[in-house]
């Protein structure tokens, strides 16, 4: 009944306002969340043109003076933002090549579990890191890869000269990559852990009837049940990429100034100038516009690729 | 979860082989927590000679005692408290309201609005403009920007509103029939039937307020109204905090016997994930449930 009224409110103005009439509650209730959205969304999207504007505290940003392009000028000799460019680039692809299979590996592999006790118990424990906040997590690592820390006690005991990975422009792009896989592989896991019992277990036994190996059912069964979704969130986690927060929280609580040149990213690198130095708030606008520029590119590289495989894209 | 009861009986290498990974992983996972609890009660005449043991040795409680002895701690506490008291009432009512709504298909302008939505997740203004209008609000200095403009999660907004589109309509027609509204429906209907789903994120929600740390980061400089995780910082890593100085280093405590640095900083994480722990069996247990209904629909 309902869908006919819509269907013929379509077609006249006065109809499509009784259409808007009829869900006037819900109009309410989505108010606070479209204000929401506007003031702390679309509103410091609209400030992105304070890219080419010097920002004058008197003037706020709509009243700024222009200065074109003036700004991405300047960012082309600046040497630090090259290589905050250089490190968001290489941290956040690395991330995903490293990061991104295994929480599919490892919901295949708990999945396989027939025992549910051992599949709760492995599931809790792995997800137990992402509910805390980088700002703990950093401090147990520094406690545990300081100089009186139990991982070079543990590194001199079987022989090796170590020191700590948190201080050595070697040792801390891994140690972000594996403290991100250690913190969030359980939690990542989890939706494909939900896609995979949503598999009909008919499809099991009559692969199993026909002699299918253990791998063939990983590779005939489990993985077409869950392709689909490994490719919204291959797509989701481009976007998320480069987004504020997602690295800045961990990087910014692990770096100190010796491994500047191989951690600093572009939001650590806007977080410090702006914050401790005072650069013009123009000029970082510029910076942060150019990460943006960045994700998005990534993004839609991402949504081609995925639907040249045959799948579903994000758009 | 069923099917896996019906398939393989037998234990074969592969079994093996996989259960040992797990355990190694397992391990790994567990041992920094376990960790940090031993040092959290070691005495540093202990510690000081080795940071590798595994079993407690001695069960000082001297570090706790200096934390709860803290002004400054009770103080970041309480906002924290407050934070995420206020946080999560203030983020839940929004989005079950705007979830709910956006799950009419009928309603016109809903799917510009989705469309809408879904662009903030993958591009946004940056920094220093966000830092402006926040600023321009006045919320510098304010516990309210911990609490409204870190309101919603645009993720956990998508998600719900998916869940509830899973709700068959039949079940407000019929109630509409005796006369309720759309507020009365969600209300007395919706909410209600969706407990379970709704608690597990109110507990999401929870966490991360109860570890905000970024907006306080940029806005909050008054020492008064800085949360937990901003006071965690200043005792874990930039080590200038008064706690710090009224521990001691290694060598200082030779002479003396005050509290070792570590074991504070230790007994600090422990005392402030101390609630994350106390909700986590709940969080668990619904939160596979929740984050899957529908996540990935539409």
């Amino acid at each position: 009944m309902q869908r006919e009224s819509k269907a013929g409110g379509r077609s006249s103005k006065s109809g499509l306002w009784n259409t808007m009439l009829q869900y006037k509650y819900h109009y309410m209730m989505v108010l606070p969340v479209i204000v929401w959205y506007i003031l702390f969304c679309y509103l410091p999207m609209y400030g992105i043109t304070l890219s080419f504007k010097t920002f004058d505290f008197s003037k706020g940003i709509l009243g700024s003076p222009w200065v074109g392009f003036q700004h991405f000028r300047e960012i082309s000799h600046d040497p630090e933002f090259w290589s905050a460019f250089k490190n968001t680039v290489i941290i956040s692809l690395s991330k995903l090549v490293i990061h991104f299979p295994l929480p599919i590996i490892l919901a295949m592999v708990i999945n396989e579990f027939s025992r549910t006790k051992a599949r709760k118990f492995f599931q809790t424990l792995f997800t137990f890191p992402h509910f805390i906040s980088w700002v703990v997590l950093a401090g147990i690592l520094t406690n545990i890869f300081s100089n009186d820390g139990i991982y070079i006690q543990l590194m001199t005991m079987l022989g090796f000269d170590a020191s700590s990975p948190l201080v050595s422009v070697n040792g801390f792009r891994p140690m972000i990559y594996l403290s991100h896989v250690w913190k969030e592989i359980g939690w990542d896991s989890i939706i494909y852990m939900a896609a995979l019992t949503g598999i009909n277990p008919e499809l099991y036994e009559a692969a199993e009837m026909d002699g299918a190996s253990r791998l063939q059912r990983l590779r005939y069964i489990a993985w077409p049940g869950i392709k689909s979704t490994v490719a919204i969130l291959f797509i989701l986690t481009i976007g998320n990429l480069l987004s504020l927060g997602s690295s800045f929280e961990q990087i910014f609580n692990l770096y100190s100034s010796p491994v500047y040149s191989v951690a600093d990213t572009i939001d650590t690198y806007v977080y410090r100038t702006t914050f401790t130095v005072g650069a013009d708030f123009g000029y970082m606008t510029a910076v942060g516009l150019i990460k943006s520029a960045i994700s998005l590119v990534l993004l839609v590289l991402a949504n081609m690729t995925v639907k040249k495989m045959g799948e579903q894209g994000l758009y | 979860m069923e099917q896996t009861l019906t398939r393989k009986k037998k234990i074969s290498t592969y079994d093996v082989v996989v259960y040992i990974i797990l355990g190694i992983m397992a391990i790994i996972t567990f041992y920094p927590f376990y960790n940090v609890l031993i040092i959290s009660f070691a005495r540093f005449d202990v510690i000081s000679k080795s940071n590798l043991y595994w079993l407690p040795k001695s069960f000082d409680f001297s570090a706790y005692k200096l934390i709860f002895g803290d002004g400054k701690f009770w103080n970041a506490f309480t906002v924290s408290v407050l934070v995420t008291v206020l946080g999560v009432a203030f983020s839940m009512i929004i989005s079950v309201a705007g979830a709910y709504a956006l799950s009419k298909k009928g309603m016109p302008g809903r799917n510009l609005l989705l469309t809408m939505i879904l662009i903030t997740m993958f591009f946004n203004g940056g920094l220093i403009p966000f830092y402006l209008i926040v600023k321009n609000l006045g919320l510098v200095n304010n516990i309210l920007v911990m609490i409204v403009p870190a309101g919603i999660n645009t993720l956990y907004l998508i998600i719900m509103k998916n869940y509830f589109n899973t709700i068959p309509e039949g079940l407000e027609e019929s109630a509409k029939l005796d006369g309720a509204n759309d507020f009365m429906i969600l209300l007395r209907i919706i909410i209600p039937i969706s407990a379970p789903f709704m608690a597990t994120f109110a507990l999401f929600y929870a966490v991360e307020r109860w570890n905000e740390w970024w907006h306080a980061l940029i806005f909050i400089s008054d020492s008064a109204k800085a949360p937990l995780q901003i006071y965690l910082r200043e005792v874990l890593i930039t080590s200038n905090s008064s706690l710090n100085s009224m521990a001691m280093t290694l060598a200082e405590q030779k002479a003396t016997t005050k509290v070792y640095t570590p074991s504070l900083q230790m007994a600090t994480i422990i005392v402030s994930c101390i609630p994350i722990m106390l909700v986590y069996p709940f969080l668990q247990k619904h939160f596979a449930k929740g984050i899957l209904v529908g996540s990935i629909k539409e």
